[in-house]
């Protein structure tokens, strides 16, 4: 299957770049790694008349130690990323979540920003960006402004990112010495996950201070299962507290319904898989 | 039209492309390189798999303009000098093959998995294929394939 035609450009600065989105406007879309957007193309199911290609644009790669955040280029590869000593110091949870990213070839391809960009439902990296309070930084014309993850997720495959801006870098608050867990349930090897848990959490001498947990596939979008992290907070760990918090996962949530399982079935999901990941989280 | 220029297998080549060209076409059609194979073409099956700048990709999911200015190696650039490489030695010398289609993909994985875990367990090979799928269903004699080639004993 070969894509609709289409024009291609490959800026080398993200100036250039937004230069070209202003320009071809709706006529264009822009491809990262390209791993979730080529398969879009070569079925058809979209067919722009501009690709740009961000590529080439060696400042949006890189990791790097910004005091109190860890701040991931938009164009490093999951496979980067997965491997980074700085990553899994102070936000292991992304860590967790990209060993099991689909495979290792579209690892190897795939890009931080652009699935998160991408901001599909079942995707790996927006539960855990959530529960780590991530900052999404979009350039635009008229400079750079910062996006939170609570505000970034808008919708099925939509972000606060405009038709005119372009997601330079995540910026990961730094969560050291705080426990994590992706814990992912899928049917078939390296396919999305059916539901998965984000969980990372802080234990100070045998009582959670503070727990975050996110769930994937549970809705339209990535979402925080707040009503564990409030009946997790300031209680000793013990398994009967765990259970009873995980018990409350599905709580608000409205997970889509497909063939591989209705709604009620990930809403009991997750309560299973966040009991094991906050278990998992904690050393269990 | 867009011009790219990369090096294939060791050669520097040079063309103007489509830019929706994928980069397996371009390896097949245009270099007439169809030791790399195309599968399912919806990149699931990693049979099209090959190294773009020393790391495995699957070249149905890549188009060829991005490959402008890389390094890429496929199947048909694994042996030296007439020599096979030692994971294709494996392969042959473990049967890790039934009908074949899925070999090329697999061994490139394999090489690519070997680099970065040279001793890698056995599940940690199944899990560093799992792009990769064997319609024959001969994975078996796939994980001992690599065992060999990485100077583990083999299964049983």
């Amino acid at each position: 299957m070969i894509p609709a035609a289409f024009d291609y450009v490959a800026p080398t600065t993200v100036e250039d770049a937004l230069a070209a989105l202003a320009q071809y406007g709706d006529e264009a879309k822009i491809i990262a790694g390209g791993q979730s957007l080529l398969p879009v193309l070569r079925m058809r199911l979209n067919a722009p008349e501009w690709i740009i290609d961000l590529g080439k644009i060696e400042s949006l790669r890189g990791i790097r130690d910004d005091g109190d955040a860890i701040v991931i280029g938009a164009m490093t590869p999951h496979s980067v990323v997965g491997s980074d000593p700085l990553v899994a110091e102070h936000a292991g949870l992304i860590s967790k979540a990209v060993e099991h990213l689909a495979d290792a070839q579209v690892r190897h391809r795939g890009t931080f920003g652009g699935a998160l960009a991408h901001a599909d439902p079942a995707g790996d990296l927006g539960a855990p960006a959530l529960a780590l309070g991530a900052q999404f930084v979009i350039a635009g014309s008229g400079g750079t402004r910062t996006v939170a993850a609570d505000d970034f997720f808008v919708d099925l495959f939509e972000t606060a990112i405009g038709e005119d801006e372009i997601l330079t870098e995540v910026r990961i608050p730094k969560h050291t010495g705080w426990g994590a867990c992706y814990e992912k349930f899928v049917r078939v090897a390296h396919q999305w996950p059916i539901v998965a848990v984000a969980a990372t959490v802080k234990v100070d001498g045998g009582t959670i201070s503070e727990a975050r947990i996110g769930l994937t596939n549970m809705g339209s979008t990535p979402i925080r299962a707040r009503a564990v992290e409030e009946a997790l907070a300031g209680q000793s760990l013990s398994e009967d507290v765990v259970r009873a918090a995980a018990a409350k996962a599905a709580d608000g949530a409205n997970p889509p319904s497909d063939l591989n399982g209705d709604a009620d079935y990930r809403r009991h999901l997750a309560t299973v898989l966040t009991r094991r990941a906050v278990v998992a989280a904690t050393g269990g | 039209m867009t011009r790219i220029s990369l090096s294939v297998d060791g050669a520097s080549v040079s063309d103007d492309v489509e830019p929706r060209m994928l980069l397996v076409q371009y390896l097949r059609e245009r270099l007439g390189k169809t030791g790399t194979v195309i599968g399912c073409d919806t990149s699931n099956c990693g049979a099209c798999t090959v190294h773009l700048n020393g790391t495995s990709v699957k070249s149905c999911n890549v188009l060829a303009v991005q490959a402008d200015g890389a390094e890429v190696t496929t199947i048909e650039g694994l042996a030296k000098d007439g020599k096979l490489h030692a994971v294709q030695e494996s392969f042959r010398e473990c049967h890790g093959l039934q009908c074949g289609f899925c070999t090329p993909g697999m061994i490139m994985q394999s090489v690519d998995l070997l680099k970065e875990n040279p001793t890698p367990s056995e599940e940690e090979i199944r899990l560093g294929l799992e792009g990769n799928l064997c319609r024959c269903t001969g994975y078996h004699n796939i994980v001992r394939a690599v065992q060999h080639a990485s100077g583990q004993a083999v299964n049983s």
